[in-house]
């Protein structure tokens, strides 16, 4: 990724999890994967103004509790959230789940691949393309704001 | 692109866009490109029901009438266009651009390269992510 935030992984299913952590690693991103299992679940770490925003958000659809969309329709309304590119990593093929995802203004919808190799490409292409573009400064200006506080003695 | 459906550039230099063109088609970038100058004119081509729905957007940001952000601004709060992804492709290095362009949930944000083959190897990579990614509309 173009900067070192960590990335953020919606995921309820423990072995897709793995697989992209093993994905990602094999691709030598250096950027740390933080999992969270539901859309609940990422909304109380994006909340927690002491964790590092992420760089990106890869999100499953189907997951108990808050789905994807569900997630989407929160975080886009989210002032502080809205921001962070969000792209839908899904089996579905469900035409009604991907229109509603762009509706949602998501920044890519990728289908994962069954087999490993190219799951793995897939997620070097993402990973090239989010190399490329620029990313919004939100997490780099709360690093910012941390620097600062530590120089002034902290607050 | 994963889809047969055109790309919309939105671009008001036409050198710029000759050089999007040529780019894609050393590419062999099959989809046909549609060229507006400003904000103006591509919603006018975007809400002519007439008209072929693109792809994808790729939008310049400094333009006369209607600039980038403003177009951004008016298609991501109207329910027929906002679920076309729109990408920022600019030569703007400024951190407002950029926040007030995510601000509207584009989906990349790209630096234009003066130089031709780095300029080729980003839209090869914006292509390859393009193919990959599903678009809002199945193919047809």
């Amino acid at each position: 990724m173009r900067d070192c935030r960590p990335i953020l992984l919606l995921e309820d299913d423990t072995v897709d999890a793995m697989t992209v952590k093993r994905a990602l690693k094999e691709l030598h991103v250096l950027n740390p994967l933080v999992r969270v299992a539901n859309g609940e679940e990422a909304l109380v770490y994006l909340k927690d103004e002491s964790k590092e925003k992420p760089c990106v958000i890869l999100l499953d659809l189907n997951m108990p509790k808050m789905n994807g969309i569900e997630f989407l329709k929160i975080a886009k309304a989210d002032e502080k959230l809205k921001r962070i590119p969000a792209i839908v990593l899904t089996t579905s093929k469900d035409d009604q789940d991907r229109f509603k995802s762009f509706q949602l203004s998501i920044a890519g919808f990728v289908v994962k691949p069954v087999d490993y190799i190219k799951f793995v490409e897939a997620m070097r292409i993402v990973n090239m393309y989010w190399t490329l573009s620029e990313l919004p400064n939100s997490g780099q200006e709360s690093t910012n704001e941390k620097l600062q506080a530590h120089i002034t003695g902290g607050r | 692109m994963r889809s047969s459906k055109p790309i919309l550039l939105v671009e008001d230099d036409n050198v710029d866009a000759t050089t999007v063109r040529r780019a894609l088609k050393d590419l062999n970038v099959p989809n046909g490109i549609i060229h507006q100058l400003d904000g103006e004119d591509a919603l006018e081509y975007l809400r002519s029901s007439d008209n072929k729905k693109p792809c994808v957007i790729l939008l310049d940001l400094n333009m006369p009438r209607m600039n980038g952000i403003d177009f951004l601004k008016i298609i991501k709060n109207d329910d027929e266009l906002k679920q076309i992804p729109v990408i920022v492709m600019t030569a703007s290095k400024d951190e407002r651009d950029k926040m007030d362009s995510f601000e509207f949930s584009v989906a990349g944000y790209i630096i234009k390269s003066s130089d031709y083959k780095k300029f080729m190897e980003s839209l090869k990579i914006l292509n390859l992510y393009w193919t990959l990614s599903e678009l809002p509309y199945p193919v047809a």
